[in-house]
C-alpha cells in the first residue's frame, strides 16, 4: 500500500471547532469537513498564509448509497507558493443535497459545481448559474447516481430547453440594443475545433457578452468505467485528449498501479516516458497548427502535422494503433518495443526539429502574427489561477508549475530539463510557450535514448495483474486459469481512494479513483485540464473581436473528447 | 466585314477566352502551388500532372444541388454572382495587349474599347466589385453572410482610396488617362541608361501602395476577411453553392487577373520588355505583345498565390488601421512627390 508523501498542511487554529476532521488518505492529506462551516474553512484555506490553497484542481461528487450521508462532494486542492495538496471531503444527505457554492473563492468552482449538481444533484446555493452542464437540458435524473440504470434512454426535444442570450452587464440604453447581434458560433463551426458552443453578443465585430455551451460530446466516460474492469476503462482513457492519447493512458495505468502498490518495470517506465513525451510534440504541434489556420496560416498547420505524422509512425510500430493507441496495460506495456525503437527515436529527434523550425522561421516573428497575437487575449497569473488553469497556458502567464516538476514522477526526476515560463498570457505566449516545450520535450527524450533501453520484463511479472503469454496460456493449465480470471474478473484492485496527476499536453491531467475492492472501479473521476480553461473563455473574450475569439481558442487547447468525458 | 469590325471581334473573343480560362488554370496554379509550399502532392490524378482536374472541378459545381435560403432576398440573391462575373470580364477592354498595327491598311490599335478616359473607365467598373459582396451577404439573410459584406464594404471602399492615389501618381508623368499612352511612355527611353523606362523604378513606392492595395481589393490573404473561413464560416458566400458559388470564385480569380494586368501596364510597362523587336508581320507583333503581357500577369498571379500561403490573416481594425493611417498618406505623398518632380523635369 502507498503511503502519502505528501505533507499536511498545519490544522489553522481559526477554524471553527469541530468543523474539520482530519483523516489519513493514501496519497494526500485529507479533511473531512461539516458542510455548513465549508464556505469559511474554503476561504481561510485560500487567504491564511500557512496553507495558501490558491488553485482549485478539482471538484466531484461521489455517491455512496449505504451511508446515512449519501453524497460527498470532493475538493482537490493545491496550493502554488507551498507546493502543498489537500483533499477536502465534504458529506451531504440525501435528502438535503445542498452545499455552499465556492465560486466566490475561486472562481474555477463555476462549471465544477455545475457539473456536480448534473451528474449527482448536488446543490450550491449561490452558484448564480447551477444548470445541467454536460447533459442536454431535457434530461432527467443524474446519471452518476449509482441507482441511474446506464440503460435508461431519454427523449430530449429541442422546446422548453435554455436559450443563451447573454447581455453585458451594467446599464444600457434600449437604443444600444439595436446595434447589437447575438451570433452562435458552433457547435458546427470551422474554428470549433470539437464540437461546443459559443453565443456572443456582439457590437459591430466587438464581442460584448459571450455564453459557451458544452456538453455535445458527452459521452459517460465516468459512469462507463463504473461497469468495466480495470483493465478495460484504458480504451476509453484514449478518447480523453485523443491528441495525446498514449498520456492519458500513463496516467491512468499510474494511478490503478500506485493503488494497488505494483510499479511497472524500468523498461516499461523507460518507454511510456519517451511516449508521452511524443505524445506531448504531437499535442503541441496540433494546438500551435489549429492556432495559425484559424489566424489564416494554413501552411503552417501542414508543416506542423508533417512531425505528428511520423510521430504516429513510431506509435504505430509499438502498438498497431495511432490516433487511440491503448499501449498501456497496468503493470507495464500492450508489448515490448519493436526492435529498431530506438532507431526510429532518434530518427525523430532529428526530422521533428526541422519543421517546426519551419514553422518557427515563417510564423514567428512575423508582424501580421505578431499583431494577431501579442496582447490578446491576455489573462495575469493571479486571474489564470483563480479560474483553475494549468499547464502551458498558465505558465504562459507566469507561474512556474509543471506536475513533472513540483512531483517528479517516472524518471523525470533523473532528466535535466528546463520548465520555459513567459509573462504575458497572451495568444503569443501560449504559441511560444508550445514551441519551446516542444524543444523541450525533444531534449528529454534525447537524455533517455542515451541512458540506454533498460533491460528486463515490459509489464510486471505479477500473473494477477498481467495476463501471461498466449504459448503458456495455451499450453499450461495455471497461465490459462490466469488469463481467464483476468479476463472475466479483471485486475483485483484493494479498496481504497488515490488522486495522482501527470502533466497532461495541457494541463494537470488527473485521476481519482475509488475502489471498493470488486474488481470494478467504484467511481472515476478525470479532472480535465481543459475543462477550467474553457470555463473562462467567456471571460476572456470579453470585449475582444470576433477574430480574436478565434484566434484564442485554438491556444487554449481545449479538446472537446477531454473537456465533456 | 471591314477589318475594323474583324479585328475588333477578334480583340473581344481573345480577352473573352483568356478571362474566362483563367479560373480554371488558376485553381490548378492555386492547388498545386500550395501543395508545393505545403509540403504536400496536391490534385494530380485527373489528367496528366492534375490539369484537368479544373474539369471536374467544374462539373461538379454544375452538378451540385442550387440552394436558396428560404428567407433570402432572391433578386439580390440571384443578382450578386452574376455582378462577380460581369465588371471582371468588362474591365479589360481597356487594357492595350501590343503596339499599334497595321492590317489590311488600317491601323488597328490592340486594345478593345480605345476611350479617352481609359483608366477611369477601368477604376469605376473595378469598383463596382464591391456591390456583389455587400449585395451577396445582405440578400443571403445569414448573420455570418452579413459580418463578411459589412467587413467587405469597408475594406473595398478603404483600400480603393489607396489604389486609385498610386493610380493617379503613375499617370502623373504620363499626363493622360490612356492606358496606351501609359504603355508608350514607358517603352522609350531608359532610366540610368540601363534600367527599362517603366513607372516601377521611380515610382517603387507608389507600386508597393498598388499591390497592397490589390491584395486588399481581390480579398485575398492577407486580406481574405469577408471570408475568412476559420470566423465567418464563409463569410458574404456562405449560402451560395453549386454554379453561384462557382461565379464567385471566378470572379475571384478574374479580379486577380484584372489587377495583375493593370499593374503590368502601369508599372512594368504593358506589353513591352526590353531586347523585344516589335516590327514584322502584324499578327507577329500582337502575338508578342500578348505574350509579354500575359507573362506579366502570370507572375503576378503567382505572387497572389505565393502570399496567400505564406502570411496569416489580419484583424478587422488592423486591416482599416494600415488603409486609412499608412497606406493613404503613403500615397497622398507619393501622389506628391511624384508631381513636384513631373513639375520640376525629373520625370
Amino acid at each position: 500500500m502507498p503511503t502519502a508523501t505528501i505533507p499536511a498542511p498545519p490544522l489553522l487554529d481559526s477554524l471553527p471547532e469541530g468543523s474539520v476532521e482530519v483523516v489519513e488518505g493514501l496519497d494526500q492529506p485529507t479533511w473531512i469537513v461539516r458542510r455548513d462551516a465549508l464556505a469559511q474553512v474554503a476561504r481561510q484555506l485560500r487567504d491564511d498564509p500557512e496553507t495558501q490553497f490558491d488553485l482549485l484542481l478539482d471538484l466531484c461528487g461521489v455517491d455512496y448509497p449505504d451511508r446515512d450521508e449519501r453524497f460527498e462532494a470532493v475538493y482537490h486542492l493545491y496550493s502554488l507558493p507551498r507546493a502543498a495538496r489537500l483533499r477536502l471531503k465534504v458529506p451531504v444527505l440525501e435528502d438535503d443535497p445542498v452545499l455552499p457554492s465556492l465560486i466566490d473563492v475561486w472562481t474555477a468552482a463555476d462549471w465544477f459545481e455545475r457539473e456536480a449538481w448534473d451528474m449527482f444533484g448536488l446543490r450550491f446555493e449561490g452558484h448564480p448559474n447551477l444548470r445541467r452542464i454536460l447533459t442536454h437540458e431535457a434530461f432527467q435524473g443524474h446519471p452518476l447516481r449509482k441507482d441511474y440504470d446506464p440503460a435508461r434512454r431519454w427523449i430530449l426535444t429541442e422546446d422548453k430547453i435554455y436559450k443563451p442570450n447573454p447581455q453585458p452587464t451594467g446599464s444600457e440604453s434600449v437604443d444600444d440594443m439595436f446595434e447589437r447581434m447575438t451570433i452562435n458560433i458552433g457547435p458546427s463551426h470551422p474554428a470549433m475545433h470539437g464540437t461546443f458552443r459559443v453565443v456572443a453578443t456582439l457590437d459591430g465585430e466587438v464581442i460584448v457578452a459571450s455564453e459557451v455551451e458544452i456538453g455535445y460530446l458527452h459521452r459517460c466516460f465516468e459512469k462507463m468505467a463504473e461497469t468495466h474492469t480495470w483493465q478495460q476503462v484504458i480504451p476509453y482513457t484514449d478518447r480523453l485528449n485523443y491528441c495525446s492519447s498514449f498520456i492519458n493512458n500513463v496516467a491512468y495505468c499510474r494511478t490503478v498501479e500506485k493503488l494497488m502498490g505494483i510499479e511497472a518495470p524500468p523498461r516499461a517506465v523507460w518507454a511510456q516516458m519517451i511516449l508521452s513525451e511524443f505524445s506531448r510534440i504531437m499535442d503541441h504541434c496540433v494546438c500551435n497548427g489549429s492556432t495559425l489556420v484559424d489566424t489564416g496560416a494554413l501552411t503552417n498547420f501542414w508543416y506542423m502535422f508533417q512531425p505528428r505524422e511520423e510521430i504516429y509512425g513510431l506509435l504505430e510500430a509499438c502498438c498497431g494503433a495511432r490516433l487511440t493507441v491503448s499501449a498501456c496495460r497496468i503493470g507495464g506495456l500492450l508489448e515490448d518495443l519493436p526492435p529498431d525503437f530506438e532507431a526510429r527515436c532518434r530518427h525523430l529527434l532529428e526530422t521533428v526539429p526541422e519543421f517546426i523550425d519551419d514553422v518557427d522561421k515563417v510564423v514567428t516573428k512575423n508582424r501580421i502574427w505578431l499583431d494577431r497575437s501579442v496582447g490578446v487575449a491576455a489573462i495575469s497569473a493571479e486571474e489564470a489561477v483563480d479560474h483553475g488553469w494549468t499547464g502551458p497556458c498558465l505558465r504562459a502567464s507566469g507561474v512556474d508549475y509543471d506536475v513533472r516538476r513540483a512531483y517528479p514522477y517516472d524518471l523525470y526526476g533523473e532528466v535535466d530539463f528546463e520548465v520555459p515560463v513567459f509573462q504575458g498570457g497572451d495568444v503569443f505566449d501560449r504559441y511560444r510557450m508550445r514551441m519551446e516545450e516542444i524543444h523541450q520535450s525533444l531534449s528529454i527524450i534525447r537524455q533517455l535514448l542515451d541512458r540506454g533501453m533498460p533491460d528486463g520484463p515490459y509489464i510486471v511479472d505479477d500473473p494477477h495483474v498481467a495476463l501471461p503469454p498466449k504459448e503458456d496460456a495455451y499450453n499450461q493449465m495455471e497461465a490459462m486459469i490466469y488469463h481467464f480470471k483476468l479476463i472475466m474478473d479483471g485486475i483485483q484492485v484493494p479498496p481504497g481512494e488515490l488522486y495522482h496527476m501527470v502533466e497532461g499536453a495541457n494541463g494537470e491531467l488527473g485521476f481519482y479513483v475509488i475502489s471498493d475492492g470488486s474488481g470494478k472501479p467504484y467511481r472515476i473521476k478525470v479532472r480535465p485540464p481543459c475543462f477550467p480553461i474553457m470555463a473562462s473563455f467567456s471571460h476572456l473574450m470579453q470585449g475582444g473581436t470576433i477574430s480574436d475569439a478565434i484566434a484564442t481558442l485554438g491556444g487554449l487547447n481545449i479538446i472537446a473528447g477531454e473537456l465533456e468525458r | 466585314m471591314s477589318v475594323a469590325l474583324a479585328a475588333m471581334l477578334a480583340k473581344i473573343g481573345l480577352w473573352v477566352a483568356v478571362l474566362l480560362a483563367v479560373t480554371p488554370v488558376m485553381a490548378w496554379v492555386e492547388r498545386r502551388g500550395s501543395a508545393m509550399i505545403q509540403d504536400r502532392l496536391g490534385p494530380n490524378r485527373v489528367g496528366p500532372l492534375g490539369l484537368l482536374q479544373a474539369l471536374a472541378d467544374a462539373v461538379k459545381f454544375l452538378f451540385k444541388e442550387d440552394l436558396t435560403p428560404s428567407a433570402a432576398d432572391k433578386p439580390l440573391y440571384y443578382l450578386a454572382p452574376a455582378l462577380a462575373v460581369v465588371p471582371a470580364l468588362t474591365t479589360f477592354v481597356v487594357l492595350p495587349f501590343g503596339p499599334e498595327i497595321e492590317v489590311g491598311g488600317e491601323t488597328v490599335k490592340l486594345l478593345v474599347a480605345d476611350v479617352e478616359s481609359g483608366v477611369l473607365l477601368f477604376l469605376a467598373l473595378a469598383s463596382l466589385g464591391v456591390y456583389t459582396l455587400v449585395l451577396a451577404g445582405y440578400s443571403s439573410n445569414n448573420k455570418y453572410s452579413l459580418l463578411g459584406s459589412v467587413r467587405a464594404a469597408a475594406q473595398m471602399i478603404s483600400y480603393e482610396l489607396a489604389l486609385t492615389l498610386s493610380v493617379v501618381a503613375a499617370l502623373v508623368p504620363v499626363g493622360s488617362f490612356r492606358l496606351d499612352e501609359v504603355v508608350l511612355y514607358q517603352v522609350e527611353g531608359t532610366w540610368l541608361g540601363f534600367l527599362p523606362h517603366w513607372n516601377v523604378f521611380p515610382q517603387f513606392l507608389g507600386f508597393l501602395i498598388f499591390l497592397v492595395a490589390a491584395f486588399a481589393e481581390t480579398n485575398r490573404l492577407p486580406f481574405d476577411l469577408p471570408e475568412a473561413e476559420s470566423e465567418l464560416v464563409a463569410g458574404y458566400h456562405t449560402e451560395y453553392s453549386s454554379m453561384k458559388f462557382a461565379l464567385f470564385f471566378m470572379g475571384e480569380y478574374m479580379a486577380m487577373a484584372t489587377l495583375s494586368a493593370l499593374a503590368a501596364t502601369l508599372f512594368f510597362g504593358g506589353w513591352h520588355f526590353p531586347g523585344i523587336d516589335y516590327t514584322g508581320h502584324w499578327a507577329i507583333v500582337a502575338l508578342k505583345g500578348f505574350s509579354v503581357l500575359f507573362a506579366k500577369v502570370a507572375a503576378f498571379m503567382l505572387l497572389f498565390v505565393w502570399v496567400r500561403w505564406t502570411f496569416p490573416r489580419f484583424r478587422f481594425d488592423q486591416l482599416l488601421r494600415l488603409g486609412w493611417k499608412v497606406l493613404l498618406p503613403l500615397a497622398i505623398l507619393n501622389l506628391v512627390v511624384i508631381a513636384a518632380l513631373t513639375i520640376g523635369g525629373v520625370l
